[in-house]
């Protein structure tokens, strides 16, 4: 017991200096972590609806035109358009590219229009493809360029007017020449 | 570019009734964008294949407008269900105002 209690009383002395020590100190690291965190959230906040802000829910200006020609007012349903694209792209000049679009393919019930865009090459329009009244099956492949890491858009017309669309972001190693040699 | 760039149809020869068909082109063509500069600095025209047209039997069965934003050599693949046995009539449009053509006979059993 004895023992114990010069054992206990240096701990004892330690933790009564202590609880005047210890909230300062737990002040000093709170605020250290609130300011750690005023620096850090914010920057953090920025750095995540900075790039949000700028693209799925407000395309570039030269995507919304190209599109809104397509859609004369008609809105633009997601799915049955499926849209396949390597995830990282070494090559920006040559980046192969498969869409297929989930349609009957009837004359009556049909795919008509297959339209491909950018969101961040010089000319939103890749291509536009007009399937035949016996296509059959629509499905397109073909190889595209990607000028920097961006999302591409495709969008089925049905012959019944309505739009479809599914999109893929391409990470592009090497961005596509836009010099001379391209 | 020589006048009459290197193309390339794979199409089957026969092709069975009611079924669809897959058609694979290929045009040997640079795109070029008309964004771009020589090492000169003066600015490069766009001259691209800006169209391909595919007929069978002369109707119309595919078409493709194309951008500077499809790639060098285009290729483009689709599909078809041929109504009838005949001729595959393939026309690439370039920018120069010259047309590239090429046929295929396809057979339908």
């Amino acid at each position: 017991m004895m023992g114990s209690s010069e054992v206990r009383s240096p701990v004892e002395v330690r933790s009564d200096a202590d609880p005047a020590g210890d909230p300062s100190r737990r002040t000093a690291l709170s605020l250290l972590g609130a300011s750690a965190l005023g620096v850090w959230l914010p920057a953090d906040a920025d750095a995540q609806t900075k790039p949000k802000s700028s693209t799925p829910e407000q395309p570039p200006r030269a995507l919304q035109a190209a599109m809104a020609e397509l859609q004369q007012g008609r809105p633009i349903q997601r799915g049955r358009v499926r849209l396949e694209l390597p995830a990282l792209a070494e090559n920006g000049n040559l980046v192969e590219l498969k869409v297929s679009v989930d349609s009957p393919m009837t004359p009556a019930d049909r795919v008509s229009e297959i339209h491909l865009f950018s969101e961040r090459n010089p000319i939103a329009t890749i291509a536009r493809y007009r399937l035949g009244a016996n296509a059959g099956k629509a499905e397109i492949e073909t190889n595209i360029r990607v000028a920097q890491t961006q999302r591409i858009i495709a969008i089925a017309k049905m012959s019944d007017g309505s739009l479809w669309s599914d999109e893929a972001e391409v990470i592009v190693l090497l961005a596509a020449c836009i010099d001379g040699s391209s | 570019m020589a006048q009459n760039p290197p193309r390339r149809i794979i199409a089957p020869e026969t092709a069975a009734r009611g079924k669809p068909v897959q058609i694979r082109t290929l045009i040997q063509h640079p795109m070029t964008t008309g964004h771009g500069s020589d090492s000169g600095g003066r600015p490069v025209p766009r001259r691209i294949i800006h169209k391909l047209t595919v007929s069978l039997n002369g109707a119309e069965i595919f078409s493709a407008d194309l951008f500077p934003g499809t790639a060098a050599n285009p290729y483009l693949s689709f599909w078809t269900v041929p109504d009838a046995s005949g001729e595959l009539v393939f026309t690439w449009f370039d920018d120069s105002g010259d047309q590239y053509v090429e046929r295929r006979r396809i057979t339908v059993d």
